[in-house]
């Protein structure tokens, strides 16, 4: 067993978070359910921040992961708030049937 | 011997889980619990990266701020549909498919590049120096995420006014 984990190990579990997101935002039906993939997402690559930044000893990395996820809630806030307002207006979540501007 | 490893397969394994039960389970809101859980366990691996923090940024805006909004959100569009919403997936091959493909790629690049070396010793507090930073050479980006932060809020309260 090694007694500190390399860079590496980060990555890859960042890369497996960020390809089961990628298959929840494609595979999902409800926007909600999108939305939540999506978070998966971003948050991987607040791992792989943090992580060169520790092995590069520069703070930059860890400054910008506190703007990612600060971005990241006020994205969510306005993406279920538009959820709320399409569920208003249409009376559904689900993506496939919001095709208002299908040709 | 240090704790760091075995922390950090502890928390791959619950990450990784909590990650699926988000995808697949059939009951949004228990998605939205196991978000929280994959949330927190993204804390724990910040905290193998001594950035205690981020840690606690992680835990008070993801987890605590996050996981809200999204059961506000469920809780809404249930009342008004009236009856409980279930999910369903669909086409999970091609989903599969793209995302194995998105990680073979990105692991086929990260496992070629070579080996980094040890993680250089902690100069000084990370959490004093994640302060200075902000106040002095990133003073602009903090203040463009006011500003981001106030259109945001506007923007969900112009979203969320009632109907006329």
């Amino acid at each position: 067993m090694p007694t500190s984990m390399p860079l590496q190990a980060y990555l890859v579990l960042a890369a497996v978070l960020f390809a089961i997101g990628l298959f929840g935002v494609v595979t999902r039906r409800n926007t909600i359910g999108i939305l939540l993939g999506i978070e998966l997402m971003l948050n991987s690559v607040n791992i792989n921040l943090v992580a060169f930044a520790r092995f590069a000893g520069d703070t930059a990395g860890l400054v910008f992961t506190v703007f990612t996820i600060s971005i990241t809630v006020a994205e969510v806030a306005l993406g279920l708030a538009l959820v709320i307002l399409i569920f208003r207006v249409r009376r559904t979540v689900v993506a496939d049937h919001l095709d208002l501007l299908q040709g | 011997m240090s704790l760091e490893p075995i922390a950090f397969g502890v928390l791959s394994v619950v990450l990784v889980a909590s990650a699926l039960a988000v995808v697949l389970t059939k009951n949004l809101f228990h998605s939205v619990l196991w978000l929280a859980l994959a949330l927190t366990g993204t804390a724990g691996i910040f905290l193998t990266l001594d950035a205690e923090f981020l840690a606690a940024v992680q835990l008070l805006l993801y987890a605590g701020g996050v996981v809200t909004i999204a059961v506000f959100a469920i809780v809404v569009t249930e009342r008004l549909v009236g009856d409980r919403i279930t999910q369903t997936s669909r086409q999970l091959t091609n989903g599969f498919v793209i995302a194995a493909a998105v990680l073979v790629g990105v692991l086929s690049f990260v496992l070629r590049a070579p080996q980094s070396g040890p993680r250089p010793p902690i100069a000084e507090d990370l959490t004093r120096a994640i302060g200075e930073s902000v106040l002095t050479r990133y003073v602009l980006p903090f203040e463009l995420l006011a500003l981001l932060f106030l259109a945001a809020l506007l923007g969900a309260i112009y979203f969320a006014r009632p109907d006329d």
